[in-house]
């Protein structure tokens, strides 16, 4: 198993940085947006969003944790079911753009997951999907709004991203699996 | 990211996969098991906040109560709880299926079986019918009250109102007051209790103590017997008590009812002595003015509410946990 580094600490701070500002451009009225960080490293990644978004403007935007196992289209066909840990969006997303963040996007589903996931729990204005790293091969019709890293991979290859809040380290990596290719 | 709340682990929390294909009781559970539980209730509970009560995690899979016995809460719960997660619920209760032609329980199983049933909840008067129906079963079985033996959900349920409130278990001094003799409740929440590190007591006259148990040995590891309702109490982090079981009484275990009332109905006068921030619980249904006096029922302290509505989100987490995913290869 080979890795390399894609992407610094440093590489990271500063996508951070033009990612909140895009979402800046794009949504005048700041104050109608919630951030919502997918589990597990979606989280700190909105949480990081939402801080530059308030040292640029100054806005304060809410952000949330969405836990999505319980919407994945492979719970029946998995062996080993994931755990599922709390929800929680501190303000109604009713009428709200809604900003889902998660690190990787890859074949699409969890995202399908997790706009299922909020659909039940309010009529969001619209959703808007921001990633760190968009790897390719979709198996969904979704795309990202806001995108930090495109990284071109193959299937045999597994991007992993690290970050302090739950790793100690920024960093992000691409693997080459070979021939045990693991999901 | 807040470390949260839900940890009953000292260390780090292992990785658990869930591999009980049945819940029968939770005599063998291990504490990153309950740890488990405790967390999936939570998320669960979350869901129960929601305007749109319901996830599609168990879409497709069919759940069946098989009642032997009468129940409204437990049943209820169930039904709920498989609801909320999408599953599609037949109800089975004695009085009205096959069973009052003579079907046995194994034929019954059977006929469920042939319908493609995943999870098969039980409750029966005999203890031990729910192991019967696992080793008959391909379903998933889940104990809702086996005779006087086990009703593992009410323990988890328990355990998730205490722990939710208390944010930890480990040496919470947890006084179980009245019949446990004839009680599967007490039963599992000594197992449960006592599995993660609460002081349990239990407070009853001897003749009502489980068979087997007094003041020089019992079965039951670190429980403590007390017959002394105010030195039980004193201290007391969870007061907790059952029902005195009026149709299970004519074995001349205890001389009157107005006797058990003088020297062990919950008062407030005795429930004071417990600590200031004691929690009250009960599991249903509850005789006023015997067990415990009827202004307690809903005072501050009493979360006899709050264990129905929990009853759902635990019930949530182990429907999700035994009967999701794809268990055919364990």
């Amino acid at each position: 198993m080979t890795n390399k580094t894609v992407l610094t600490a440093e590489d990271i701070r500063r996508t951070l940085g033009r990612m909140a500002h895009e979402i800046i451009e794009h949504n005048r009225d700041l104050s109608n947006i919630v951030m919502v960080g997918m589990r597990t490293r979606g989280v700190p990644i909105a949480h990081r969003l939402a801080e530059n978004i308030k040292k640029y403007e100054g806005t304060t935007i809410p952000v949330g944790v969405l836990d999505f196992s319980l919407y994945r289209d492979d719970l029946a066909h998995r062996n080993l079911q994931p755990v599922v840990e709390s929800t929680s969006i501190p303000v109604s997303i009713d009428e709200k753009i809604v900003i889902l963040v998660d690190d990787v996007l890859y074949t699409g589903r969890s995202a399908r997951a997790a706009m299922d996931a909020l659909i039940d729990m309010g009529r969001p204005s619209s959703i808007k999907l921001a990633v760190m790293i968009d790897r390719g091969h979709r198996e969904l019709p979704i795309r990202a709004d806001y995108v930090g890293k495109n990284i071109p991979s193959s299937r045999n290859e597994d991007v992993r991203v690290k970050l302090s809040e739950t790793d100690d380290t920024d960093e992000v990596s691409i693997f080459n699996l070979g021939e045990t290719q693991e999901e | 990211m807040a470390k949260e709340q839900t940890e009953l682990l000292e260390d780090e929390p292992q990785n658990l996969n869930w591999t009980r294909k049945h819940l029968l009781d939770i005599d063998s559970f291990t504490v990153a098991e309950y740890d488990l539980v405790l967390k999936t209730a939570s998320a669960m509970k979350e869901i129960l906040s929601r305007p749109i009560k319901k996830v599609p995690a168990l879409r497709g899979k069919t759940i069946a109560t098989l009642f032997y016995e009468p129940s409204t809460r437990t049943r209820g719960s169930f039904e709920l709880a498989a609801k909320n997660l999408s599953a599609d619920v037949i109800n089975l209760a004695s009085a009205s299926s096959s069973i009052v032609k003579g079907e046995s329980l194994i034929d019954t199983l059977h006929t469920l079986q042939a319908m493609g049933v995943n999870g098969i909840v039980i409750r029966h008067s005999m203890a031990g019918a729910p192991y019967l129906a696992a080793k008959h079963a391909q379903a998933s079985i889940i104990n809702a009250g086996d005779g006087w033996h086990a009703h593992p959900t009410q323990a988890l349920l328990d355990m998730y109102t205490v722990f939710e409130q208390k944010k930890h278990l480990k040496d919470l001094k947890v006084v179980i007051l009245g019949d446990s003799r004839h009680s599967r409740v007490a039963r599992s929440n000594i197992w449960g209790f006592s599995g993660v590190g609460a002081k349990v007591t239990l407070c009853a006259p001897l003749t009502l103590l489980p068979p087997g148990m007094n003041y020089r040995y019992h079965p039951y590891q670190g429980v403590e017997i007390e017959t002394d309702i105010q030195k039980a109490l004193e201290g007391a982090d969870v007061v907790m008590v059952l029902r005195l079981q009026k149709e299970r009484q004519n074995a001349g275990l205890m001389p009157d009812v107005r006797e058990y009332i003088r020297y062990y109905q919950l008062n407030r006068q005795r429930f004071a002595l417990a600590k200031p921030d004691a929690m009250l619980m009960h599991p249903g249904p509850v005789n006023e003015n015997i067990e415990i006096e009827p202004e307690l029922i809903r005072c501050p302290a009493s979360v006899i509410d709050q264990q129905v509505t929990n009853g759902i989100a635990v019930r949530m987490a182990l429907l999700y946990l035994v009967i999701g995913g794809k268990k055919d290869e364990i």
